[in-house]
């Protein structure tokens, strides 16, 4: 079968116009994957197409690309996968990484966010023995996380880091968590303290969930992000606006049954934040003018007694 | 065609135009409704920051109420959608953790097996419906008219928990919709990125950065407006774009935030005052004009 590839092409030495889309076409069968296909343009057709790749088995961590708008492991998809009513496929190197020449991207911020976790344990003590033993059970627990290949491909499509270089980001922030869950590891509360308070941590994802879907090895960073949140609470870290947010949202669910639009606005402000606060004032004025604004007096689920049961029985297994 | 209804906190609060056009458009086409009204609040993913079991619970509290019933539980809130999916997708996996949720229901009298399904009323209007019927309620094509499609994070990801595999038309269902009434669909890139809502009393600066990338390039590509089927994208969209058009791009919001109920409602011939379209923060009133000249 003849399929056409529309890839994206960077030449950094070229003086001008060193960005273009080229369209390749070749034969493949139902076994080809992209990366088979684009080893086949580079062999056969065009020697100046520049990708990088490694293993073909989806372990190296190195063939992460665009197709059709979405991150992927070239390796690890077949062509025909995709393929719909065979329009051309589109390719192009990551997203949200400096690109160094056509499909390929440096992976300096990559690793500087990685760095940035402290990604090694940092043990309180000695170990007796002369090495730290850790229960497989607590090993296990560890192993989504332990899944990831660095590939770069949830890095690729976070929709923060697209508006936030800042962002710490879903591969550092998934491996925060495994060192953050290590029994061995003596520094729980600080590595929380320090993903919670810093900018670019924890509270700044916006659960869209783009690395759970687009990760090809199961690590679902975003569901490693929501854990340490948890986490961070439990331990006390209680300033940010993201606490107040989740807690004013909890005790609305508890008391109304319902979500209370008005107090959630103000709480996550803070009560006492007056800038925040007149700042929020406009829209609410907006909205009143537009007959719109959600209702003062919150309302409530018909049945709001029964979820207070709920809430008394789950908190009180709790303590 | 007779469902459990979940309408959601915010189409009855910051967003009551979405209720009572969802309301309208239901009578339109013979969907009859018992609203859930003992639910709670899916509590959004959010109240699941701290306590992701709890809010498994009220969830599955809910399934069990529209079981009991015999229905198809109907919503109209992109999050509520996959909120509540995504809750179902755990139990189901875990036979144990219904077990235990189902243990905490019991003082309730309520037991849940496991046999609800949830429906977007998108998605049920594909595949319950039909876009056929739905096309044959329509007055007249929306021929000249351009629509940029916003899904909304919870209606396409992750796709595991929305049953894509199982109904692969919920993955471009919005587009579908947009073709039906004739309209044209607009290719960009604010298609199923974030509306950054859940960020917005967070870290209000990158939040707002996304509703300005979203608006103004669904202007660029030359969409009239922007449809979703989520209320909360639309409070960011539609709430947030004056103020961010005009700190990222220093252009004026221009570009009207429509629900999806509202679009069908339109191309049915129901009024823009029925429709709740005055209730916008971003004026709508070039974009009903336009359709106005299309469907007189």
């Amino acid at each position: 079968m003849e399929v056409k590839l529309n890839i994206k092409r960077f030449d950094p030495e070229l003086p001008s116009d060193n960005e273009w889309w080229q369209e390749y076409s070749i034969q493949i069968n139902s076994n080809t994957t992209i990366l088979d296909a684009l080893i086949k343009i580079r062999d056969e057709i065009d020697g100046t197409l520049a990708l990088r790749c490694a293993c073909r088995a989806s372990i190296c961590g190195s063939c992460g690309m665009r197709v059709n708008g979405r991150a992927r492991l070239v390796c690890k998809t077949r062509v025909e996968s995709i393929l719909k009513n065979n329009e051309p496929l589109n390719i192009e190197p990551l997203g949200n990484h400096s690109i160094i020449r056509d499909l390929v991207v440096s992976l300096d911020s990559f690793f500087s966010k990685i760095d940035q976790v402290t990604p090694y344990i940092v043990p309180d003590s000695e170990p007796e023995t002369g090495e730290f033993i850790a229960s497989n059970e607590s090993m296990e627990n560890l192993l989504t996380s332990m899944n990831c290949i660095m590939c770069g491909v949830c890095v690729s499509d976070c929709t923060v880091l697209e508006v936030d270089n800042k962002f710490i980001g879903p591969a550092a922030l998934a491996k925060a968590w495994r060192f953050v869950e290590d029994p061995r590891d003596g520094k729980k509360e600080e590595r929380l303290r320090y993903l919670n308070d810093q900018d670019g941590g924890i509270w700044d994802c916006t659960r869209c969930m783009q690395c759970v879907e687009v990760c090809p090895k199961g690590v679902a960073p975003m569901d490693r992000i929501m854990e340490m949140r948890e986490s961070a609470i439990e331990s006390g870290n209680k300033s940010t606006s993201g606490y107040k947010h989740t807690e004013s949202f909890y005790n609305s669910v508890k008391k109304h049954g319902r979500l209370d639009e008005t107090r959630l606005a103000v709480d996550s402000a803070g009560i006492t934040n007056i800038p925040r606060l007149l700042d929020l004032a406009p829209i609410g004025m907006k909205a009143l003018l537009k007959g719109k604004l959600p209702p003062l007096i919150p309302h409530k689920a018909e049945d709001k007694e029964k979820i207070k049961d709920i809430y008394k029985k789950v908190e009180e297994k709790k303590q | 065609m007779k469902y459990a209804f979940f309408p959601g906190c915010v189409a009855k609060g910051g967003a009551p135009e979405l209720y009572d056009s969802a309301k309208i458009v239901m009578e339109r086409l013979n969907i009859e409704v018992v609203e859930l009204t003992r639910a709670s609040c899916t509590g959004a993913g959010v109240l699941q920051e701290k306590d992701q079991k709890m809010g498994d619970i009220l969830n599955i509290r809910t399934l069990a109420m529209a079981e009991e019933m015999g229905l198809t539980m109907l919503v109209i809130c992109s999050t509520c959608q996959g909120v509540i999916s995504q809750a179902n997708h755990r139990v189901l996996k875990d036979s144990k953790y219904l077990d235990e949720i189902n243990e905490v229901l019991r003082d309730e009298g309520l037991k849940y097996n496991g046999t609800t399904k949830v429906k977007h009323l998108l998605w049920a209007i594909i595949e319950d419906i039909g876009l056929e019927e739905l096309k044959k309620t329509f007055v007249s094509e929306l021929k000249g008219l351009e629509l940029a499609p916003f899904y909304g994070c919870y209606m396409v990801r992750p796709s595991d928990a929305l049953e894509f595999n199982q109904y692969p038309n919920r993955e471009n269902s919005l587009e579908l919709l947009i073709e039906s009434t004739g309209a044209t669909v607009t290719k960009y890139s604010g298609t199923t990125a974030c509306c950054g809502f859940p960020i917005l009393f967070i870290n209000q600066e990158n939040s707002l950065k996304m509703v300005s990338n979203h608006t103004g390039n669904a202007k660029d590509s030359g969409a009239n407006a922007i449809v979703t089927p989520c209320p909360l994208c639309h409070l960011n969209l539609d709430g947030y774009q004056p103020k961010a058009r005009r700190k990222n791009r220093k252009d004026k919001a221009d570009m009207p935030i429509i629900h999806v109920p509202q679009l069908i409602g339109l191309a049915m011939g129901i009024s823009k005052k029925e429709l709740g379209l005055q209730k916008h923060i971003v004026s709508t009133k070039d974009v009903v004009k336009k359709i106005e000249e299309i469907t007189l």
